[in-house]
């Protein structure tokens, strides 16, 4: 049987779960040199429901696919590690002050431009921004149907996909027609871990952009060895109108950001003791709060 | 024409919270704007279902019945709503941050490219000075939200596009009956000049829902526990004290993610947003998108090893201590004060 053509979508995120208190700067705007950039968690669940469709199907090929700066190759290298088989990286300066829109219209061109597709798998969003966009997004501008919420892809054989859901209030199971684009959730197997001999094979594989102060020795390394080469493509490399592009394709501006200021109000401040617990219980009764 | 619009939410017949609450918003800002307030409600055997949004103020109830669009799929209510969006116009259109909304909200604007903000907290009508382009706007939607994991408020705006867009969780927003006598139109949207075959390429083959057994949105009190409670066990400790006092439990996302409570406790930006009459903030530091959701909560008691955590700045009462001494202690003093 002739395998699946997956692409996932990932994307590198700064790591918002653990915003220490340099990361803001004095003036108010965020510090993002303090915040460890990370594969955003739920593409990794993603992946690993791609690398699980590759262990179900035999010659099933899974192609990553971010956009980013040059440093976000390192989530190419972290999903070679897993076990994908190749990854694009799409970086330019044309794509800056992308929304969710603009960001969606340039993956919609380059997923065009990647050939036939069967499945696209993203994570359900990202924590940097929580909007649950792109993924709809991006399925929308290809004309192809979606499935968002995916906890399991249980099979998807002869054009057909079926995906269990897991909602807010509930679980829902549905099939669909490839190609198809299905989103996951955080609730969805966790990702597998590195694997030793996939590092060793690809812990050299560097973009385009990454290789501009290497030595000769360096580059000829890669030039004997395609595989170790990210694919990294710009704005040349897709068919795109330039206006639905970066900050003048997105509908959405930022008109003000501020910072979070607390606002202090005067507390009472009580010992973990009995006798001021005894005494806040008895406030709390008379004035009715409690009780 | 120009119009606000909600997209109201069904779920065996009834209409969702979460769309009365964005109703209520809707009204407000059709106000403000001097327009008029419509819905559409899609789904199948809907009749009467009118009687259920027009209290809230609504003047238009565009109603698409067709036993092919319930359950929810997300292509047939997208054709729907893009097709009559193209014709009405509305200058906003808001809909649920749920795992409907939140799947065809995103559809609906790639392919009327428009702008659409998630999970906003406050929307307000303002003006704009675009000082680069020179040019002023009138009356915008002004969808605030808190973003980059909660550590600022942003202000979005969609000068150019429309309608503008925004989706707002279940809770964050208050429903409000404008009046029981409240008329507006019905008007039947014909579903087969809306809709193409190929819209129902998924099928639905199993489907289990649930009503929301825990409600902590309605509580009138919540022990909330943070990823400072340290442990599933110590989470215990809140649920006997919620026990005893009469109150739900709540989580920080950070618990959620540790995974000392079950996702349908979370409060804050991801999670439900309450503001029940005493709130007890236990190992919560107390991040903006933790706090956004509790914030107008009468009365806050913070306990935190912390003296200075954040979320203190929101307290009444501040105890500066380990929970797994304090909450044995309040329960204790409970006990004995009531007896």
């Amino acid at each position: 049987m002739k395998g699946l053509k997956i692409v996932v979508l990932a994307k590198q995120v700064p790591d918002t779960r653990n915003v220490g208190k340099d990361a803001m700067k004095a003036d108010g705007t965020v510090n993002r040199a303090a915040l460890p950039a990370i594969f955003n968690p739920e593409d990794l669940n993603a992946l690993e429901q791609a690398l699980r469709l590759k262990d179900k199907y035999e010659g099933t090929e899974v192609t990553l696919l971010t956009m980013g700066p040059g440093r976000a190759a390192e989530i190419i290298r972290e999903g070679l590690y897993r076990g994908a088989d190749n990854g694009i990286l799409l970086s330019d300066r044309a794509f800056a002050g992308s929304d969710t829109l603009a960001t969606s219209y340039a993956l919609s061109c380059t997923l065009k431009k990647m050939g036939k597709i069967d499945i696209i798998i993203a994570g359900r969003q990202a924590i940097d921004g929580d909007t649950a966009q792109v993924g709809p997004q991006v399925a929308e501008k290809l004309g192809f149907p979606q499935i968002t919420y995916a906890e399991d892809i249980v099979s998807a054989e002869k054009g057909n996909v079926v995906v269990k859901r897991r909602l807010e209030r509930g679980v829902e199971t549905v099939e669909g027609k490839m190609p198809m684009v299905v989103t996951v959730n955080a609730s969805a197997p966790e990702c597998r871990p590195r694997n030793a001999k996939f590092v060793m094979k690809y812990k050299h594989a560097r973009a385009v952009s990454e290789m501009q102060n290497a030595t000769e020795d360096y580059i000829a390394l890669h030039s004997n060895r395609p595989y170790l080469n990210i694919g990294e493509w710009s704005v040349n490399d897709i068919d795109t109108n330039s206006e639905e592009l970066g900050l003048t394709g997105s509908p959405t501006k930022v008109k003000s950001i501020e910072n979070v200021v607390f606002q202090a109000k005067e507390a009472k401040v009580l010992e973990p003791t009995d006798a001021d617990m005894g005494e806040l219980m008895k406030e709390l009764i008379a004035n009715h709060t409690i009780g | 024409m120009n119009n606000v619009f909600v997209y109201c939410e069904i779920e065996e017949g009834q209409v969702a919270d979460v769309s009365l609450e964005l109703l209520t918003k809707g009204r407000k800002l059709a106000d403000d704007l001097k327009c008029e307030l419509e819905t559409i409600v899609i789904g199948h055997e809907l009749k009467g279902v009118e009687k259920q949004v027009m209290p809230f103020g609504v003047d238009k109830v565009w109603v698409a019945d067709d036993k092919r669009l319930y359950p929810y799929t997300t292509l047939p209510h997208t054709s729907i709503l893009v097709k009559l969006f193209e014709e009405e116009k509305p200058q906003i259109a808001l809909m649920g941050a749920t795992s409907i909304g939140r799947d065809l909200g995103p559809r609906v604007s790639s392919a009327l490219h428009s702008g659409l903000t998630a999970d906003c907290t406050s929307l307000v009508i303002g003006d704009h000075e675009d000082k680069k382009n020179k040019k002023e706007y009138k009356d915008l939607l002004y969808q605030i939200r808190p973003a980059f994991g909660g550590n600022i408020v942003a202000t979005i705006i969609n000068p150019d596009c429309r309608p503008q867009m925004a989706t707002v969780r279940e809770g964050v927003m208050k429903k409000e009956i404008v009046s029981d006598a409240y008329k507006g139109k019905v008007k039947n949207i014909d579903v087969e000049k809306y809709v193409k075959p190929e819209d129902f390429v998924i099928k639905v083959i199993e489907r289990h829902m649930e009503k929301s057994k825990v409600n902590i949105k309605n509580a009138g009190i919540i022990v909330a526990g943070g990823y400072g409670v340290g442990s599933k066990a110590n989470f215990n400790l809140l649920t006997e004290l919620a026990e005893v006092i009469g109150g739900e439990v709540g989580a920080s996302r950070a618990a959620v993610d540790a995974g000392f409570a079950s996702h349908e406790r979370q409060i804050g930006q991801t999670g439900v947003t309450v503001r029940p009459k005493l709130y007890i903030a236990c190992g919560i530091s107390g991040q903006i998108q933790h706090t956004a959701g509790m914030e107008e909560s009468a009365m806050v008691i913070a306990i935190n090893t912390d003296k200075n955590a954040p979320i203190n700045a929101f307290a009444d009462y501040v105890i500066t201590g380990d929970i797994a001494e304090v909450l044995p202690k309040m329960i204790k003093q409970y006990k004995e004060n009531t007896k």
